[in-house]
């Protein structure tokens, strides 16, 4: 019996299938990234309507903003991993306010876009369009890592076994990077058809 | 709270009892959010099942339409108010039909019915794990899907009635709310359904693959699996990486519809007025649409497939013929499936030299999908078969395939296709192939593995005979004569055959088609019976009816959480060991270990298992010098 309980405790305690399920999401989410760009190189090969347009420097910083928020990511999860705690949720924070000002970034960018440029989501060339769906559907994206890396710093509060909190971590580390690459492939993609 | 991870802190508590005793669960944790897969397969099953019923009597109405397309009903004015204005349909309605059983029997009954149901179920069962790999998502799952199913239905309920634009919401018509009825508020609720279901199948199929790669039981490596945990396998990757295009080409058309865009609309005219739109391209929609859609088709005919094989396989009492190829052919079916979507628009204007790519990789998956069939065969071929109602639905689903399949290969070829493209030639087609043969595929599952979805109950024979005699003659009845109307150039969609003077000829036909179908769906009335009365009243079965090798009916009658009591056992070796010669049963379970049948051991079940042929060799020599001195 004893080996048995032993036994349901792994079943219990085995997190990587779980783990697993993230990686799953993040190349479902990949396709619809693939979908829409593909879209993209469908819609402009086949009209002729290319972006004409080039792209305000405030993706730049928005870009790096990003990427330095994939920084205190990783290292919140080194934190994490050499039971610096404190640090861990230094981090975490920073990560979160990152990816708020990022947010902020993109949806300042829309503003640019419309108000200063007078390129509209209602577009007859559809090629401009698309950046605001590519840039949108990132932004939901980024709206669910924020909740997940929340979830990961309540967890971190609460003290949990180091074993669930290493786990949220990664959890969020997957995601959270994968949002990081997945733009950065978004804007690479934009800047080589700005023509 | 996982109700799963409860029943183990209970058994760290009281030890004594057996583990049998612990559940707790109330009314609301057993039946309704049930994190338990094999709760959650049965919900799965009975919603697809109510589904499939509504989608089946949507059917017989635009069939009586056509068959009687001048006659008035005052009863369907009754039944239906003004959908059926003067006992008749309403064409717009008609169009609104059409869609919806597409809809409901492709999505809602054939890939959650199906999937839902099976990979629930035997998953976990199969592969020996204690349940899903994230049971929380999987109960979510469940409920997304029935959510989409309520507001596709709730569409019937609004002033101008369901989406009416077929099944596969082609823009324009689907982009333009004013186009007509079926494109207004039916539409919109039809696009916000298909998200919910997306969403539902996405969380499926991301724990099936996730079960499938990491919870497998000791001994339980990929090529010990049964043929059809392989199928929901490869059917839940096809799942997690074409569905989500769809989102992409549904968000898309959100877009032009509801606010203005134009990434598919161009040059619209509507009602005589210029409408805004400039630029779009509908042809984009269509390879968004299809390179969800074609690999939506075989999402529907894998879990069949491994389903049949299975059944076929226990019912022979002889193993799988061609296991490797059996696998390596549904992995080249999940490959080929994402470069062949162009077949679906040979007629738009496509390069012809495109279409011919598209033509040879289509032609290309009648070779997987032939290994299979001739697989089947010859595992039924001097089999000493079983005529379970099981056995015959999965006989039934190769007829369907095979008499569907050859006719792919005609429309596969991009010059018939010009032809053939949207007349009752693809409408056959495709309801054999993948409507019928999936269907029977999913029924054969639900008598074989009945037992398993309701504790050790049987379903009655003698009705499950009569269910699959008059349906498969009667589903033939419908489909075969399609064919011929088709390559006479007979339209699908249309409303009323009277109005061409060309297609009168078809009339009787269509009157027999129509008599055929009201049959078969009376058929459906002895399963619905047999499948609900035998959930209390069904004869009680042993732990393992059908002398089956694979490990689910090695589990306890009695579902329990968790599966199985104490360790979940392990597996020695493939599931088809039927009538090995040499052994005194005609079925060896995978949980036997090989030491325990040398008389039936081969040198080949020890390939990587040096120690084990020496302990073989010994053996048959030992046994030869035995046999000498006799």
């Amino acid at each position: 019996m004893m080996a048995q309980q032993v036994h349901q405790e792994k079943d219990r305690l085995d997190l990587a299938p779980k783990k697993f399920v993230m990686w799953l999401f993040v190349f479902a989410s990949f396709m619809i990234f693939a979908a829409l760009t593909s879209g993209f190189i469908v819609y402009a090969g086949g009209h002729g309507h290319a972006l004409n347009l080039r792209l305000p420097d405030i993706f730049i910083y928005s870009t790096s903003v990003i990427v330095l928020s994939s920084l205190t990511m990783f290292m919140a999860s080194r934190s994490a991993k050499r039971l610096e705690f404190d640090r861990q949720r230094l981090f975490l924070w920073l990560t979160v306010a990152l990816g708020i000002l990022f947010f902020v970034l993109q949806v300042y960018g829309w503003y640019i876009l419309t108000y200063k440029m007078g390129i509209y989501f209602v577009n007859p060339n559809a090629s401009q369009s698309f950046i605001y769906v590519f840039t949108g559907v990132h932004l939901l994206h980024i709206v669910a890592g924020i909740m997940v890396l929340l979830s990961a710093l309540y967890i971190s509060y609460r003290n949990r076994p180091q074993a669930i909190n290493l786990y949220r971590m990664e959890i969020a580390s997957i995601f959270w990077h994968f949002l990081d690459i997945m733009w950065i492939y978004l804007y690479v993609f934009l800047l080589l058809n700005q023509n | 709270m996982s109700s799963t991870l409860a029943v183990h802190g209970h058994g760290a508590e009281h030890h004594d009892h057996g583990h049998e005793h612990h559940h707790h669960d109330t009314f609301i944790t057993k039946y309704v959010f049930s994190q338990d897969h094999k709760m959650i397969a049965k919900q799965f099953l009975i919603t697809g099942i109510t589904m499939a019923v509504i989608a089946m009597i949507l059917s017989l109405l635009f069939r009586i339409q056509l068959a009687y397309p001048d006659k008035s009903f005052p009863l369907l004015e009754t039944l239906l108010g003004r959908f059926a204005p003067g006992g008749r349909l309403d064409p717009e309605f008609y169009l609104s039909l059409v869609t919806i059983h597409g809809t409901i029997m492709v999505f809602f009954v054939l890939t959650a019915g199906l999937s839902g149901t099976f990979s629930n179920l035997l998953i976990p069962l199969q592969c020996g794990s204690r349940d899903m790999a994230s049971p929380f998502v999987n109960m979510l799952s469940y409920w997304f899907f029935l959510t989409a199913s309520v507001i596709m239905l709730a569409s019937f309920f609004v002033q101008k009635g369901p989406a009416g634009a077929g099944w596969t919401i082609y823009p324009p018509l689907s982009a333009l709310p004013k186009a007509m009825k079926g494109s207004d508020l039916g539409m919109t609720l039809w696009l916000i359904s298909m998200v919910c279901f997306i969403g539902s199948s996405l969380m499926g199929g991301i724990n099936y693959v996730s079960t499938v790669l990491n919870m497998r039981t000791k001994g339980m490596d990929l090529w010990k699996m049964p043929l059809t945990v392989w199928a929901f396998f490869l059917t839940a990757i096809l799942g997690i990486l074409s569905f989500p295009v769809l989102v992409a080409g549904v968000v898309l058309l959100i877009f032009d519809r509801s606010f203005g865009t134009s990434f598919y609309l161009s040059d619209i005219v509507l009602a005589g007025k210029v409408m805004p739109f400039s630029g779009g391209s509908p042809i984009l929609f269509q390879h968004l649409f299809w390179f969800l859609g074609h690999p939506e088709v075989y999402i529907v005919i894998m879990p069949a497939m491994g389903i049949a094989s299975e059944v076929i396989a226990v019912n022979s009492r002889k193993p799988i013929f061609g296991y490797h190829a059996m696998v390596y052919s549904l992995i080249g079916i999940t490959t080929l499936s994402f470069i062949v979507w162009g077949h679906h628009m040979f007629v738009t204007g496509m390069n012809p030299f495109l279409g011919g790519v598209f033509m040879i990789t289509t032609l290309i998956i009648a070779v997987p999908s032939a290994v299979k069939t001739f697989n089947w065969l010859a595992t039924i071929w001097r089999g000493n078969i079983r005529f379970t109602p099981a056995m015959l639905f999965a006989i039934g689903m190769v007829s369907f395939f095979i008499s569907g399949g050859v006719t792919g290969i005609w429309l596969g070829n991009s010059a018939l296709d010009i032809n053939l493209h949207d007349t009752y030639f693809v409408v056959a087609h495709f309801h054999l192939v993948m409507g019928s043969a999936a269907i029977f595929g999913m029924l054969a599952g639900v008598y074989h593995w009945y037992p398993k979805l309701f504790a050790g109950r049987l379903m009655d024979e003698k009705l499950g005979y009569l269910h699959f005699w008059i349906t498969f003659i009667c589903a033939y009845l419908v489909f075969f004569p399609m064919h011929f109307m088709g390559l006479d150039g007979v339209p699908r969609r249309y409303y009323e055959m009277t109005a061409f003077p060309s297609f009168n000829k078809w009339m009787s036909v269509n009157i027999l088609i129509t008599w055929s179908a009201i049959t078969a769906g009376l058929a459906q009335v002895a399963f619905l019976y047999n499948f609900f009365s035998s959930i209390w009243f069904g004869k009680r079965a042993t732990q393992n009816p059908w002398n089956a090798n694979t490990l689910e009916w090695t589990a306890p009658i009695e579902h329990m959480h968790g599966n199985w009591p104490g360790e979940i056992p392990t597996v020695y070796r493939w599931p088809y060991d039927y009538s090995k010669p040499g052994h005194d049963a005609d079925f060896i379970p995978q949980t036997v270990p090989l030491s325990e049948t040398m008389s039936s051991n081969l040198p080949h079940d020890f390939e990587d298992n040096p120690a084990g042929l020496e302990q073989y060799n010994a053996w048959v020599k030992a046994h030869k010098a035995n046999e000498a001195v006799k």
